[in-house]
């Protein structure tokens, strides 16, 4: 069960290799929780996220491979995960995603890998945690979206339209599970140093993955359906909607 | 039908069926379902105590019967409330024995917490004052007592109603001639002084309960009211009455922005209530309601909190270990995290009761508005100073407890789980405190 500050006791991590999936598990398992199962492609990876969760004070860690790409096992892939927690689930953490090289908008199997796996295996997974969670009348979930999906920018709009896709699937899942006792929450993080920004440009408001965790931590507690991180981010969106369309793609540019 | 319910600290949104028992006989159909279940009266737990996300809650509030007072004794349903048992018994010169700062406490509550009061030096928990009481588990339907299923009776007693669903109590009562206190009232510039006092001489006093400002830094660090009373005879008053308390005359209406209570508003508060107090009165008359439940005149006060609501913190040590008193108000005036005052009294003898919470010695209750980033860590550092001072923390209060520290804190829990086996092998009344805490497995 959660405690008082939104704090939980067990947790799903689909996509546990993640950078900041890793950085906000260890911050969970530092306060109340103590089993998480970890899915994710990448098995080494997957043992190493494991062994930092039980240095923070996880007591029972188990893993679940699945690839991203096959969106039709995604149901398979939350199934399987829940039932290794053996008990209620109090936290799904679903941080699937990858930024691509963005080199080619022609390759039509290369835009249809990255759509699918930003978008559709995690909208897949989402109805299959959705359900789940509804079933056992309590628990949330935490979608890592991203600061891109506020406005598409030139260079990276494959990945900033499918997290765009994925946040407004979100945002209606939420209001969705009104009166389930189930909620939904969206971190929408700015550019965060991780391997997957590594060699990009450092835009303002850029922050590392443990300011990201400590931001979740806080909001955990909080009704907040949308999260900001930094929360500053919040304002630049307003301004960035409605920047006139030239200017936003000199800015966009500029970037580049 | 689904309804949200939340404790009294606004935390934790649970989604529950509710269910309506209006007899014993409904209660036992209701755990005859075999459907995971927990009963609620209330709600002045503060926390997730008195219900199951996701779960059945069962209302005791249709079990409102009372019986006739005959010497002393009253039998009484488990849904009637503090206020609706004395608006029957004050009249006939009859007092709740043990109550606790609200009078919107069931009797099924009371006994589900074991709550305390200000005379628990004297006259213990609510549970020394039951003569015996109805209880349905999943195993059966059985009166309790300290001669009939003691082990039953005591593990009930302070356990949040994971036993089983009591339907009726029988309460021996405390004899008054007026609804007026006799009270003296002192103020202490600092924290160890008023502990002193309390120490000396708490003991020729009936009821006693110290205000504390955990606001105050350096010289005036946890300076205290100190109000210490007995009831008042025919002698001490000039016109007898016992017209019990009224209903609350004002109600705070909706919740207040999350920001009302801050470290700036508390603090003039506190100020304010300070400075109001006598520094020093002899003797005062005070009525019953304004002496015992003085928030009960302003109903749904914890709105005030906000959206984003408090928790509170009560922890008790023995007596030996009084330095985690001030250990605590010492760091949490530090942390400059919020605090309204805070309710400090001595705790007389422990009863049987394996998860009853008073230990004798010293408790401290403490009310803090949820938004301060480190107040969670901070609790977390209470929990260590309290569990390393054999202390315990309450958990008709608690929202956030590391539930390692639950069988440090209640040595005894292990005999719980044993008669909670007995009488529900299948753990079917269980409650979102039970599940966070681990007090359903074993």
């Amino acid at each position: 069960m959660e405690d008082a500050f939104g704090h939980p006791q067990s947790v799903v991590v689909l996509g546990g290799s993640s950078e900041i999936a890793r950085a906000i598990t260890k911050r969970l398992c530092a306060a109340r929780t103590r089993t998480v199962v970890l899915a994710g492609r990448n098995a080494a990876l997957l043992s190493d996220a494991a062994d930092e969760a039980r240095a923070y004070g996880a007591t029972k860690v188990e893993h679940v491979l699945f690839d991203a790409e096959e969106p039709h096992r995604a149901g398979a892939t939350v199934r399987e995960a829940f039932e290794k927690v053996d008990d209620p689930v109090d936290l799904v953490i679903i941080a699937v995603g990858q930024l691509g090289t963005q080199s080619g908008g022609e390759d039509s199997d290369a835009v249809a890998q990255l759509i699918t796996v930003n978008f559709t295996w995690p909208s897949a997974a989402l109805a299959e945690a959705r359900r789940l969670l509804i079933a056992q009348g309590f628990g949330r979930i935490l979608v890592i979206s991203s600061f891109a999906a506020v406005r598409s920018r030139g260079g990276a709009y494959l990945y900033s339209g499918a997290k765009a896709g994925l946040d407004r699937v979100c945002v209606g899942l939420a209001q969705s599970l009104e009166g389930t006792g189930v909620k939904l929450q969206i971190l929408r993080p700015g550019v965060v140093r991780t391997k997957m920004s590594r060699g990009l440009r450092e835009p303002p408001f850029t922050t590392g993955t443990n300011d990201v965790a400590e931001i979740v931590m806080r909001a955990l507690g909080t009704d907040d359906v949308v999260i900001w991180s930094p929360p500053i981010l919040r304002y630049v969106a307003v301004l960035i909607s409605h920047l006139p369309t030239a200017l936003w793609r000199r800015i966009g540019a500029r970037d580049e | 039908m689904s309804e949200v319910l939340v404790g009294w600290g606004g935390r934790l949104p649970a989604t529950s069926t509710m269910r309506a028992p209006q007899c014993e006989d409904d209660v036992i159909r209701e755990l005859a379902s075999g459907e995971a279940m927990i009963a609620r009266g209330l709600g002045r737990s503060y926390g997730d105590a008195a219900q199951l996300s996701g779960g059945a809650v069962l209302s005791n509030r249709g079990l409102s019967h009372i019986g006739p007072i005959t010497d002393g004794v009253v039998t009484v349903g488990a849904g009637t409330s503090i206020d609706e048992l004395l608006t029957h018994t004050l009249p006939e010169g009859w007092f709740i024995p043990v109550t606790p700062g609200t009078r919107q406490v069931t009797i099924g509550g009371a006994v589900a917490a074991d709550v305390h009061g200000k005379n628990h030096h004297r006259d213990g928990s609510f549970a020394n004052h039951v003569r015996s009481m109805r209880l349905v588990t999943p195993e059966g339907t059985l009166r309790v007592s300290p001669d009939d299923e003691p082990e039953l009776f005591w593990a009930t007693m302070g356990a949040m109603g994971l036993t089983g669903v009591v339907t009726s109590v029988e309460l021996a009562l405390a004899r008054v001639e007026t609804n007026q206190m006799v009270v003296d009232t002192d103020r202490f510039h600092d924290l160890a002084s008023v502990m002193a006092e309390m120490r000396a001489r708490d003991d020729n006093y009936h009821y006693s309960v110290a205000w504390v400002d955990c606001m105050r830094a350096g010289a005036t660090m946890g300076r205290s009211i100190l109000t210490r009373g007995r009831h008042a005879t025919t002698d001490d008053v000039e016109r007898s009455s016992l017209t019990p308390p009224g209903p609350s005359r004002l109600s705070i209406p909706f919740r207040a922005p999350s920001l009302a209570l801050n470290a700036w508003s508390i603090r003039a508060f506190n100020e304010f209530w300070y400075r109001r107090s006598p520094e020093h009165e002899v003797e005062a008359l005070v009525p019953i309601g304004a002496f015992f439940h003085p928030l009960d005149g302003l109903s749904n006060w914890n709105r005030l909190y906000g959206r984003r609501g408090f928790v509170q913190y009560q922890f008790c040590v023995p007596e030996q270990h009084g330095e985690a008193i001030s250990h605590v108000i010492e760091r949490l005036s530090e942390s400059r995290v919020a605090s309204f005052l805070a309710v400090l009294k001595r705790f007389g003898r422990a009863n049987p009761a394996p998860l009853s919470f008073p230990l004798e010695g010293w408790t401290l209750a403490l009310d803090l508005p949820v938004g301060a980033a480190n107040l969670p860590a901070l609790l977390d550092e209470f929990d260590t100073v309290v569990a390393n001072a054999n202390g315990r923390v309450y958990f008709a209060k608690d929202a956030r407890l590391r539930r390692e520290y639950v069988p440090m804190m209640y040595p005894r829990l292990d005999e719980f789980l044993r008669v909670k086996h007995r009488v529900d092998p299948r753990h079917q009344l269980t409650s979102d405190l039970a599940r966070r805490l681990g007090l359903v497995s074993g």
